[in-house]
């Protein structure tokens, strides 16, 4: 079979086999079958990855035609090519990790089945997102791992508020959908296909109304808004960390909230010909990434401050996306998936060892009872900082370099975003890790390092956040292999990138200097605050001003729910009124002025029912036999 | 001609055999689809109509004819497929079961009839029988201290509309230049002034825009839906319903193209308006029945709306959409009926937390859900995609309008699963009955269909394109304004 088919199909497999044969297994093999059919992918990919190195050409496979309609013709039809052989090694790479994690968190639960199921279904759409060859597939796959995300917010179904979540991100995102399609809608009409390959010859032959690709490309990104958590679809992401630990690394983190971003890449011949489309890009990116890291400040569950803090980066993946660096938002995307992940799980083995607990005032010391989680947390922490030779300094260096060269205001608006990263990443890891115990004597007693499945896949993890970024190494470290990523996209990005402002190298070196400068002083504040002075985080109630403001992140949700939520269900009362009151008002009438009909009919239903039944279809009877007989 | 007398004759079979009667009625069901397979094994699409039979019928200009072409088609599955499917989830019915399953066939019987008919009067004539059937199953059946005078309002609506048709028939084939003719081929021939076909149209406007049913003329809906027996639901949002739809295609757009382009956006502008009268409503209900019925209000508001467009786009996508939407909708039904017999309650705010104890269940009613909501590789998504295009191609403003739906959608239908299935267990639920063998048939056929037309809706469209075109062309011919 072909390689591409197997990859999608793999992750099906493990779905269907876990969730219809899981519950009667052991835990261990239910896991493992499922981890397995993921490893299977990953190992595909790799493949495919070291055969597009080794030169041949971009892999596409059609399975069948899903929709023929006058101008709509739509296949079923899958391809891999620089672009997405990356995300695949990324997803399917990640995702068995955090399959293996999934075994020892998971133990002991009565879902345990089918939470792997789910997670294989997600794997399974993930792909499809990827490696769809027309933006329906892509589609498919972006309301299938929605759908996914979904069910993994609220799997612990019996707690109304995770399903009132799960509900919020579904219907967020579909909020964001309509956007896409609509934007779909307009490339139908605008390029008479929805398969990348034409659309793309088509922009690059000329002829197409400029107008019409910046609309579609505002639409596409109203889409990556719902999906990647911008301003103002965000309030979701918080909220879906009401799912399992493993769920939040993998779609809320690494995987599914980055599908915005490889959307933007794959159409980035439409996004170089649409600048007003990137200006609104780069200031939507640009608010969500300080305002989601600002409301990071003040938050005291673990997991919250995860969250806001994936917000913020995502925010910045799209302001590299504003300015046109794509790949410089593509290795943000692939850094940032490794260190995210590895933070998200790192937080779930502190959950995991505190017994549930994930407020972080009621941690403190944890450094000496879990060391692995420790150091590797310490790697996440560092990574995300921009600490020098961490992958995440360099995949951010990338970006910053290319707003300065193109937008220094933004550029500055970004290194204050970056200082904020470092201020909320590290006061979390001194309040959690250092200083004393504040848990209950009970907690303490219980604290231990978790299992190898846990520890393992965050060794894995903290040694890609360490090394990931000789993927594309910047000049001034390596002229040989330089730029590793960037020539590896070149084939989908190549023309776009070429038109890039870049700073000259000595506007680079000073770059550089900030960003170890904000990196050190966020290091050094937070350390001298939290770990010199041993402050502890306040709580919301004796917060004031602008910092309970934060810690009420905005109250974007409050107005949200006093605007659209209210508007929504105030026109439904008021319709509800219109029909039942006008509506049956009128009928009522019409019935009462006819009401010997209505005498008639009561008569008829006293009656013998049976009767005038049979003697109705002996008489619709004798009319066909009498027509037969003719 | 096979397709209405098996399963009426089973229907009558059935009427008198007592405990046997659900036996006999699913044998009748099934044949009577088992013989619509044999007929399409031999069916091409590209066809037109085919095999004919025809019959002069009590007078002259009156014809016993029936034919079969991609659209009939379309809908024959549908009603032969889904029969069956109704007929068993009524087995678990005790009141009078033998004389409802009796019913259910004969129903089927009246809905053949209604697609196959290729003359005027007969169309009338198996209009009105399917009918009767459904007036009694809901008024016998039916709860509710108003089911009577739900039925009743029910009844005069679609009557009055009937009537209309009638008189509208009535003229159209007097107008025929040999004398009185409602053969089909006549009647669109026939060349009205617009004042004529305005007259005319606004009749059978009028009883198409009752049965599907578009705003304004919905309000006997939401209440005969939710007092109905669960087979009345099923057979009225499932089948009966498209016969308005199936109406508006082959008798109401080719019998008045003169006056079309006055009428098309009146029911492009009801069909959207409806889509989200009947959202917005759905989202506040508490009673799971009217979730569902102001859903369907919504969805077939929508498929009325892709008519109007007159484009192949919205036509074909009201084929995939009438026939993903009876399978979703009955299946809804089936579970809130599944749900109700537990419970004895069906009101969302003392239910909740069911998936504990029915994880089959809870499986087989979550995508149904989601088909429902149009998520892809469900059978709900490909026909709302291509009415969604087709409405914004036509009028971009109300494109946007009518995506909504999208979101709107699934609002509700989430609203009704989590508050059913997830969330704190509702007082009274402390286990849940295993479902029985028949209701995990219906529900497993109505699944496996949602996921083969869902990655396959193709099929759909290969059998009905050529006919849809042909409509298209034979319209674009009549009227200039069409295109």
């Amino acid at each position: 079979m072909n390689p591409i088919s197997m990859i999608i199909l793999l992750p099906l497999a493990g779905f269907i086999f876990t969730g219809l044969l899981g519950k009667k297994l052991p835990e261990k093999i239910t896991g493992w079958i499922s981890s397995g059919s993921i490893l299977a992918a990953f190992v595909l990919s790799l493949n495919v990855f070291l055969g597009l190195k080794s030169g041949s050409a971009a892999f596409y496979t059609k399975w069948f035609t899903f929709l023929s309609v006058s101008d709509l013709n739509i296949d079923m039809a899958f391809q891999a090519d620089q672009l997405t052989s990356v995300m695949m090694l990324v997803i399917t790479g990640i995702g068995f990790l955090i399959h293996v994690y999934s075994i020892a968190y998971m133990h002991g639960d009565e879902g345990f089945y089918k939470f792997f199921a789910y997670l294989n279904l997600f794997v399974f759409n993930m792909l499809v997102l990827v490696m769809g060859a027309n933006f329906l597939m892509l589609f498919f796959g972006w309301e299938g791992v929605g759908l996914c995300s979904y069910l993994l917010i609220g799997f612990w179904y019996s707690n109304a508020d995770y399903g009132k979540a799960a509900r919020k991100a579904f219907i967020m995102n579909r909020i964001g959908d309509l956007g896409l399609l609509l934007g779909l809608f307009l490339i139908v009409h605008q390029f008479k296909t929805l398969d990348y390959a034409p659309v793309m010859q088509q922009i690059k032959t000329g002829g197409v109304n400029p107008e019409m690709v910046n609309l579609i490309c505002i639409l596409l990104f109203v889409g990556a808004m719902g999906k990647s958590a911008q301003i103002p679809l965000y309030t979701w992401l918080p909220d879906a960390m009401a799912g399992p630990t493993p769920v939040s690394a993998l779609i809320h983190a690494a995987t599914m909230v980055t599908a915005g971003v490889y959307l933007v890449v794959r159409c980035n011949p439409m996004y170089s010909m649409a600048p007003a489309a990137r200006e609104l890009i780069l200031w939507v990116g640009l608010s969500t990434s300080i305002l989601a890291a600002l409301i990071g400040l003040k938050q005291n569950d673990i997991k919250k401050v995860l969250a806001y803090s994936t917000v913020s980066q995502l925010g910045l993946m799209f302001v590299a996306l504003g300015v046109g660096a794509y790949t410089a938002a593509m290795f943000h995307l692939i850094t940032h998936a490794f260190f995210k992940a590895l933070l998200f799980l790192g937080s779930g083995s502190v959950i995991h060892a505190m017994g549930g607990e994930q407020d972080i005032r009621k941690m403190g010391g944890l450094k000496s009872a879990m060391p692995v989680t420790y150091w590797t947390f310490l790697i996440g922490t560092l990574a995300i900082s921009g600490m020098p030779l961490f992958s995440g300094f360099f995949s951010k260096d990338e970006i910053l370099a290319s707003v300065f060269a193109s937008q220094p205001l933004a550029w500055a608006l970004c290194v204050g975003s970056a200082l904020l990263t470092g201020i909320y990443m590290f006061r979390l890891f001194w309040v959690s890790f250092h200083g004393g115990f504040r848990g209950t004597e009970e907690q303490k007693h219980h604290l231990h390092e978790s299992p190898a499945l846990i520890t393992m896949p965050l060794a894995v993890l903290a040694v890609l956040s360490l090394l990931g970024g000789l993927i594309n190494l910047p000049h001034f470290i390596t002229h040989t292999n330089a730029h590793g990523l960037e020539h590896w996209l070149q084939p989908i990005t190549g023309e776009s990138q070429l038109n890039r402002a870049m700073p000259g190298h000595t506007e680079e070196l000073i770059l550089l200097s900030v960003a170890i400068l904000v990196f050190i002083s966020g290091f050094f504040f937070t350390r001298f605050k939290y770990l010199n002075k041993g402050a502890i985080p306040e709580g919301d109630e004796s917060l004031k001003g602008a910092g309970k403001l934060l810690s009420d992140k905005f109250r974007v949700d409050e107005l949200y729910d006093s605007t659209v939520v209210a508007g929504i269900n105030l026109s439904g009362d008021a319709l509800n009124k219109t029909e039942k009151g006008f509506f049956a008002s009128t009928m009522a009438w019409v019935s009462s002025g006819i009401g010997s009909l209505s005498a008639l009919f009561s008569k008829l239903q006293k009656g013998k029912i049976h009767f005038y039944i049979i003697a109705m279809i002996i008489g619709l009877i004798l009319l066909l036999v009498y027509n037969l007989l003719k | 001609m096979e397709l209405i007398l098996i399963p009426l004759l089973a229907g009558l079979l059935a009427a008198w055999s007592g405990k046997y009667a659900k036996w006999i009625a699913l044998a009748g069901s099934i044949s009577s689809l088992a013989f619509l397979i044999f007929l399409f094994r031999g069916f091409n699409p590209d066809g037109g109509f085919q095999f004919a039979f025809n019959k002069p019928w009590f007078f002259t200009g009156m014809h016993f004819h029936t034919a079969i072409d991609g659209i009939g088609m379309v809908l024959l599955l549908l009603t032969n497929v889904l029969s069956p499917v109704i007929v068993l989830a009524s087995f678990g019915k005790e009141k009078n079961g033998a004389l409802l399953v009796a019913l259910i066939v004969g129903m089927q019987a009246a809905l053949n009839g209604v697609f196959m008919s290729m003359d005027g009067l007969m169309f009338y004539i198996f209009w009105e029988l399917a009918l009767i059937p459904i007036y009694f199953i809901t008024a016998l059946w039916g709860e509710g201290n108003n089911i009577f005078r739900t039925t009743l309002r029910f009844f005069i609506y679609t009557f009055i509309g009937s009537l209309a048709m009638l008189a509208s028939l009535i003229y159209l084939a007097s107008k025929s230049p040999n004398g009185m003719n409602f053969d089909y081929q006549s009647l669109i021939s026939v060349k009205l002034s617009l004042k004529e076909a305005l007259w005319v149209g606004s009749g059978l406007l009028l009883a198409f825009a009752v049965k599907i049913p578009l705003m304004p003329f919905h309000s006997w809906q939401p209440d005969t839906y939710t007092e109905a027996p669960a087979a009345g639901s099923m057979l009225l949002s499932g089948i009966m319903l498209k016969m308005g739809l199936y109406g508006l295609i082959r008798w109401f757009f080719p019998l008045v193209p003169e006056a079309l382009h006055i009428f098309n956006p009146i029911i492009l502008y009801s069909g959207v308006a409806g889509v989200l009268y009947g959202a917005f409503i759905a989202i506040r209900q508490n009673d799971m029945k009217r979730v569902v019925a102001f859903s369907s209000l919504s969805h077939v508001g929508l498929i009325a709306a892709g008519l109007a467009t007159m484009s192949a786009t919205g036509l074909k996508g009201s084929m995939v959409q009438l026939f993903s939407h009876g399978v979703n909708v009955i299946g809804l039904f089936i579970a809130v009926d599944i749900i109700q017999s537990r419970f004895a309650n069906r009101q969302l705010d003392k239910l909740g937390g069911i998936a504990k104890f029915a994880p089959v269940f809870s499986v087989f009613f979550l995508i149904l859900v989601l088909a429902s909501t149009a998520v892809p590789f469900s059978n709900g998504f490909p026909g709302e995609l291509l009415l969604l295009k087709a409405i914004f191609t036509k009028n971009i403003m109300l494109g946007v309008l009518s995506g909504l739906t999208i979101i709107l959608c699934a609002v509700y239908m989430l609203r009704l699963y989590q508050f059913s299935m997830f969330g704190q267990t509702g007082e009274n639920i402390s286990s849940f009955e295993k479902l029985k063998w028949h209701e995990i048939a219906a529900l497993g056929i109505l699944v496996a269909l949602v996921l083969f037309f869902g990655l396959h809706p193709q099929t759909l469209i290969d059998i009905c394109g050529p006919s849809v075109e042909k409509t298209i062309e034979l319209l674009s011919n009549t009227m200039g304004e069409v295109k």
